[in-house]
């Protein structure tokens, strides 16, 4: 059964369904974008583990790391996810001092974060090409760090668009809200990351 | 109140007229119309290269093209006609073009990501037949299998991993897209299980893109790694593993497969009921047959590599869960006898190709069921066995169907028909090219001709020979087809806007369509297939619509 509209009066709904637009589904697009970037990781991750089940490593080389940086940087990953988390909440709320200040905060932490990767690789024994394990640990914390990097500028595009007048407010929050799920997706990656790299 | 004209909608920066096709258009059936041209482009490309290919063989010594030069040539020609040929026509192509009426929207949930995943197509194609200019092309087949792509020359190597990276981004893009707009932008009242059946094949078509691409292109990102920056992932003389590296790639690559005949199976399952005037039989069947397709789609992918030292339960695993297939291709099969069963055939040209297709590709997948069993497989692997399988699913399959939906929708696209002898013409010399090319393959792997290699054993000639005059017959096909196309567009018989009288809503407008699908609501239709129906008799009245918005609505 199909039903049909024809008054010359929907030409004007149509106007305004065409231009007013639906439902806004960018977070949704994102979040959709995220699986598929969660499954590059899974493909690095399932390489890394049957690497290491397989293929044994050169004499003298192991799979054995320092814990102390990562750890650090672990918890800086986990406390900007909850920063971020508040700066949301204030931009909510509209409270733009308190959310600009904890953004800013996150964006320090995502820095300080990838400070303490730069220390690490500079203190490690090994090299990109020394065996697989070192092309592998390059390969996974380096494609991670890149997100961290992405994710440490946008937000402080983020910041700078919630200057009074700019784009992101609490009632045009998309900018903050897609960030804010970028980073906790980056956050959740490092953790696995971090199990499976660092601890396993 | 003033009916606005569908001008009024579009941005006034956007060009008008034919220069839309070459902007950067965000109107989703200009966006699926140059996928569609794009695509056609690369499968004339494509099919010289498969000619060079075939003209080689005519003769068991590598005489036609020296030996690397073959190598590259079918190195893009598998490249080109998956990536820039076949995914991107069956689901950038059509689909663009289909999902925004079947949901009843006016544009895709995200148009301009739709125009950045059409416009990364072009650049990657000249790229990678650039390359073969310029630098000289890869030369490691498809797959690209380590060692071989690290010791071939690097540099068309790495273009060769920049354009499927491109490529695979374009398509994770649209991806995206089709599950937003499926998923979420249908209009109020329109339930999912009253979309027509093309919406639910490129929905489990994205899910497979969504969660498949991104591994291809991580895996290629490492390679590319291994040949830049001499790292070891894939080099077993720097203490890599190569079997890692096609796990990683069938990952993706089976899904491939899945990815370029799911949306064909839907595309036939919209044009058979319209053709033979009865509801698509077994709906419900069908949905979930396409969702089970997915979910066992995404666990096969080690049938490839049952010589690569898989292990024994690894086999066992991969021979069950692809047998497992068969089971919803099956009852998808029979939906659509069913469908045909007591119908009143139009053998029309797009009924005569999708008939078609259902004939090759029952016959492509008994092959495949075959293959999926170690024992046959260790013997007919990386043989032309496997090459005829292929090609009965993605050429007589997919690529038959891409022929059907042109006959189909070519009213809709451009307002006027196709030329129905021409298209029968088309039909017969494709049929009978395609199965005199790939049938005696099968013959010739089983008895033991390798693929991907310019000589062979002279006593393979014949059929070698009977081979490349099916090829032969496949180009000269092309002829009437284009001749028909370009012609009709100015000279066709005007169609008007439902010739089919279709219940499909693409054809409750005008054709070709206003800017926005509709002038007014987009229709509700709850019953896509009720023809031949007693209570939809009236409906099929009611939705014929011309008088409604033909007027208007053309351009």
């Amino acid at each position: 059964m199909t039903s049909l509209a024809t008054s010359t009066s929907t030409a004007e709904v149509a106007t305004a369904e065409a231009h007013g637009g639906h439902a806004d589904l960018r977070l949704f697009g994102l979040a959709t974008f995220l699986v598929a970037d969660g499954m590059t990781f899974a493909g690095f991750f399932a390489a890394y583990l049957t690497f290491r089940a397989v293929n044994p490593l050169p004499a003298g080389s192991t799979y054995e790391l320092e814990l102390l940086l990562p750890s650090i940087n672990t918890m800086l990953l986990l406390v900007s996810s909850y920063t971020f988390h508040r700066s949301g909440r204030n931009l909510l709320l509209g409270q733009m001092g308190p959310c600009r200040g904890w953004l800013l905060l996150t964006a320090a932490l995502g820095a300080a974060f990838l400070g303490g990767q730069m220390v690490e690789y500079f203190s490690l024994p090994f090299g990109l090409t020394d065996n697989l394990f070192a092309s592998t640990f390059y390969a996974l914390t380096g494609f991670h760090g890149l997100h961290v990097t992405l994710g440490v500028i946008c937000i402080l595009l983020v910041w700078f668009q919630t200057r009074s007048g700019g784009r992101v407010t609490s009632a045009a929050p998309f900018g903050l809200e897609a960030a804010e799920l970028y980073w906790h997706f980056v956050d959740g990656i490092w953790v696995v990351l971090y199990g499976i790299l660092y601890l396993l | 109140m003033t009916v606005a004209s569908p001008n009024d909608f579009q941005d006034s920066l956007q060009p008008q007229g034919w220069l839309r096709y070459f902007s950067f258009s965000l109107d989703h059936k200009v966006i699926g119309l140059q996928y569609l041209v794009t695509g056609f482009l690369f499968y004339f490309i494509g099919g010289a290269m498969a000619g060079v290919i075939r003209a080689e063989l005519a003769s068991p010594i590598s005489d036609f093209v020296s030996r690397e030069t073959y190598n590259e040539v079918l190195t893009l020609h598998g490249t080109v006609m998956i990536f820039l040929w076949i995914v991107p026509v069956v689901n950038g192509g059509f689909g663009n073009y289909l999902i925004p009426f079947y949901v009843g929207a006016r544009d895709m949930a995200f148009p301009r990501l739709n125009a950045v995943a059409f416009w990364m197509i072009p650049p990657a194609g000249i790229l990678l037949i650039g390359s073969y200019f310029i630098t000289g092309s890869a030369q490691s087949g498809w797959t690209a299998y380590p060692p071989l792509s690290l010791t071939t020359p690097a540099l068309g190597q790495v273009v060769w991993i920049v354009s499927v990276l491109l490529l695979g981004g374009s398509s994770i893009f649209g991806g995206i897209n089709f599950i937003a707009t499926v998923l979420k932008l249908r209009r109020p009242g329109l339930r999912l299980m009253q979309l027509p059946m093309y919406c639910w094949a490129m929905l489990g078509t994205s899910i497979l893109v969504v969660l498949s691409t991104p591994v291809l292109a991580g895996t290629l990102l490492l390679l590319s790694f291994d040949i830049v920056a001499h790292t070891g992932f894939f080099n077993p003389a720097l203490g890599g593993n190569v079997v890692v590296y096609q796990h990683l790639f069938w990952f993706y690559s089976h899904p491939a497969v899945y990815i370029m005949v799911l949306p064909a199976f839907g595309l036939v399952s919209e044009i058979l009921p319209i053709h033979a005037r009865k509801p698509l039989f077994g709906y419900t069947t069908m949905v979930y047959s396409i969702m089970a397709i997915v979910v066992l789609g995404l666990v096969v992918w080690a049938h490839h590599m049952f010589t690569s030292g898989t292990p024994p339960w690894m086999r066992l695993f991969f021979t069950i869960a692809t047998s497992f297939i068969a089971v919803p291709t099956g009852i998808k099969f029979f939906n659509w006898l069913a469908t045909l069963w007591g119908g009143k055939l139009a053998l029309n040209s797009a009924m005569l190709f999708s008939c078609a297709f259902i004939v090759n590709f029952v016959f492509g997948g008994i092959t495949g069921v075959a293959l999926a069993q170690v024992p046959f497989d260790i013997h007919v692997h990386d043989t032309y066995f496997v090459v005829g399988h292929f090609h009965y699913i993605v050429y007589g399959g997919t690529v038959f169907v891409i022929f059907a939906s042109i006959y189909h929708w070519y009213p809709k696209f451009t307002g006027r028909l196709l030329n129905e002898d021409l298209g029968r013409l088309h039909f017969l010399l494709t049929f009978v090219g395609f199965n005199l090319c790939f049938a005696p393959q099968h013959w010739l792997g089983l008895n033991g001709m390798p693929r991907r290699v310019a000589e062979y054993d002279p006593s393979f000639t014949t059929l070698n020979q009977i081979s490349s005059v099916g090829a032969l017959l496949m180009a000269i096909s092309s002829l009437p087809f284009l001749y028909n196309v370009l012609v009709s567009a100015f000279r066709g018989q005007v169609a008007g806007d439902n010739p089919w009288n279709a219940l499909t809503p693409e054809w409750l407008t005008s054709s070709p369509p206003p800017v926005e699908n509709w002038i007014g609501e987009a229709p509700l239709v709850k019953h896509p297939y009720g023809y031949g129906v007693e209570e939809d008799t009236l409906s099929v009245e009611a939705a014929t619509g011309r008088d409604l918005w033909s007027g208007a609505g053309r351009r």
